[in-house]
């Protein structure tokens, strides 16, 4: 089975934003990066599928130099090859256009499965899967808990809202997005790390890729936002704070 | 101008968020002067539609089909696709539901257009309209617009909006509108919908809920929290990173994945307050947050906050407690 999975480098999670008045974008200097989180269930996904019925999983990325490094991590977990779509302005794109660059290079390797997460770490879209299943004209299930392979098709386990839960069966190829949680992602060993270096990672670019695409949405700015609540902050020690919080708790909020 | 709002049901039940969305629609055509049509799709659909035209809408249209009794995302989008072309709206709305992730983005898609997707507020400005949205697990909103020409797709998050202030009208007229489906268009097969074992815990009845998210670090930390619960009386529950790694069961899972909850006190410790859990929580009378980043957009709904290491908080407020 061949299979891409989408990966995408997020900032890190604890990484102080900054942004630049009126900007669509932070300030991508002095802050860490690493794999958006839900990536990392698909791609643990996409091994283990490799794992038991053979193949290759290609670990595929859009986003400027850094992002090769989120290529490198599936490397070195134990994906084959990589293919990194090369643009410094990946963040003026939409969900749309984002997802015309991974069809486009998606659609040369005629994988028999695509996987990616359900949503990044930072845009959020939470498009992708779905819109690539629409270009590739491929059918697609989301936020999926199980996959079983079976003879050309696959049979999932959808999570719906609510704590219910769907089995689906769908012809491949397909596209899946996966649901966190579904498994618990491995780490990479030292000898993955040693053997990534000799894999391959193909660089893309839009233009090369042949995708020109007329944004459907704009991000007029990001800005961090108002506060709707006045919060009380309870200061002091440790102790202090906790007395403080149960004074308030007791005999303000009447809560205790 | 335009706004096909559609809703959502499930073997003849609402979506609740679905009323959210009129909601929103009626936001946005008061400022707009744009008319409401509300789609109801499925089968069997006659008496929800009737509900449905008690609301202040121009126009209420049912999608009926054999195919579409079940939900696929291949049935849907065929269907609606047909309704957009019908109807001819400037934009549609949609609640920001698990269904509605799975095919909007793709009926938005197979039109050439675009979606933006889990708004959380719309407001109108220099004769358009601009949708907010959250970037980077809330801690940041977006102002975004939408570019080229109509239709132009928008989902809305859950509880952003108020769903029982949807305004009512005079009876709305309902129309069908015939779709052209087949079988072999719907390639995914839907099988049985089902719940896991019977959950052991409602937290829905917690009067207390003490809840961790990441920033507790490590499973052996817990035993901390749940000594806090102990102490105040509450339940423990957590955020899904918690779950997803199995630190706590599923069923212990506040957010728009798991369970939603509105007890008299809600301590959020360690959990940074992304949009999935606030919509969890948010109802709850009391909110404490305890958070080492002050910037954290759990501070956004809580009453009360520590800004400050949870490590050395959390055990001074059992302590605290125990004094009596």
């Amino acid at each position: 089975m061949k299979i891409v999975v989408c990966v995408k480098q997020v900032p890190a999670k604890d990484a102080p934003l900054a942004i630049p008045e009126g900007a669509a974008w932070i300030k991508e200097t002095d802050i860490g990066f690493e794999l958006n989180e839900p990536d990392g269930y698909a791609l643990e996904e996409a091994l283990r599928l490799k794992e038991k019925h053979g193949g290759e999983v290609v670990a595929l990325s859009l986003g400027p130099e850094r992002s090769k490094q989120a290529i490198k991590e599936a490397l070195a977990k134990g994906a084959e090859r990589g293919l990194h779509i090369s643009d410094d302005k990946f963040y003026e794109l939409d969900p749309l256009g984002s997802a015309k660059c991974l069809a486009a290079a998606i659609d040369r390797e005629k994988p028999d499965l695509v996987l990616t997460g359900l949503q990044s770490d930072d845009h959020g879209f939470g498009q992708t899967g779905v819109l690539l299943a629409e270009l590739l004209g491929l059918p697609h299930a989301t936020i999926i808990m199980s996959i079983e392979a079976l003879e050309g098709h696959l049979k999932l386990k959808r999570e719906l809202e609510a704590g219910w839960f769907q089995w689906v069966e769908l012809p491949l190829p397909a596209v899946l997005s996966i649901q966190s949680g579904i498994n618990k992602p491995r780490y990479a060993t030292l000898k993955g790390i040693m053997a990534a270096k000799k894999k391959e990672i193909a660089t893309l670019t839009r233009a090369g890729l042949g995708v020109t695409s007329a944004p459907t949405q704009r991000i007029e700015r990001i800005y961090i936002p108002k506060k709707t609540k006045k919060t009380e902050l309870l200061t002091g020690t440790a102790k202090e704070a906790a007395a403080k919080l149960v004074e308030k708790l007791k005999h303000e909020a009447r809560v205790l | 101008m335009k706004i096909l709002v559609i809703t959502e049901q499930r073997e003849g039940q609402w979506n609740r968020a679905s009323f959210e969305t009129i909601a929103a629609a009626q936001q946005a055509a008061a400022a707009t002067g744009a008319t409401i049509t509300a789609i109801v799709a499925g089968k069997g659909v006659g008496a929800l539609a009737k509900e449905l035209a008690g609301y202040k809408l121009a126009e209420v249209v049912t999608v009926e089909h054999d195919l579409l009794e079940k939900y696929t995302p291949d049935g849907y989008t065929l269907a609606l696709k047909q309704a957009v072309a019908d109807v001819k709206p400037d934009f549609v709305f949609f609640p920001h539901t698990y269904q509605v992730r799975d095919f909007a983005p793709k009926l938005a898609a197979s039109l050439g257009k675009g979606m933006i997707a889990d708004c959380v507020a719309l407001r109108h400005e220099n004769g358009k309209l601009v949708f907010v949205r959250q970037m980077f697990q809330g801690k940041t909103a977006a102002d975004v617009v939408f570019q080229g020409e109509a239709p132009w797709f928008a989902s809305f998050q859950a509880g952003c909006f108020r769903g029982d202030q949807a305004e009512t009208g005079s009876g709305a007229a309902v129309r069908a509108i015939t779709v052209d489906l087949k079988p072999e268009q719907i390639r995914t097969k839907p099988l049985d919908l089902f719940r896991e074992a019977k959950q052991a815990v409602d937290l829905t009845q917690a009067p207390i809920i003490v809840a961790i998210g990441r920033g507790i670090k490590e499973p052996g930390n817990i035993p901390m929290a749940e000594k806090l619960a102990v102490a105040i009386g509450g339940e423990i529950a957590a955020s899904r990173p918690i779950c997803d790694e199995g630190w706590l069961p599923m069923e212990r899972q506040i957010g728009s994945s798991g369970q939603t909850v509105a007890p008299k006190l809600y301590m959020a410790i360690g959990i940074s307050g992304a949009i999935q859990h606030v919509v969890g929580m948010k109802g709850s009378r009391t909110i404490v947050a305890i958070n080492k980043d002050a910037n954290a957009p759990i501070f956004e709904v809580a009453d009360y906050g520590i800004v400050g290491d949870l490590f050395e908080i959390v055990p001074a407020l059992t302590e605290e407690l125990a004094k009596k």
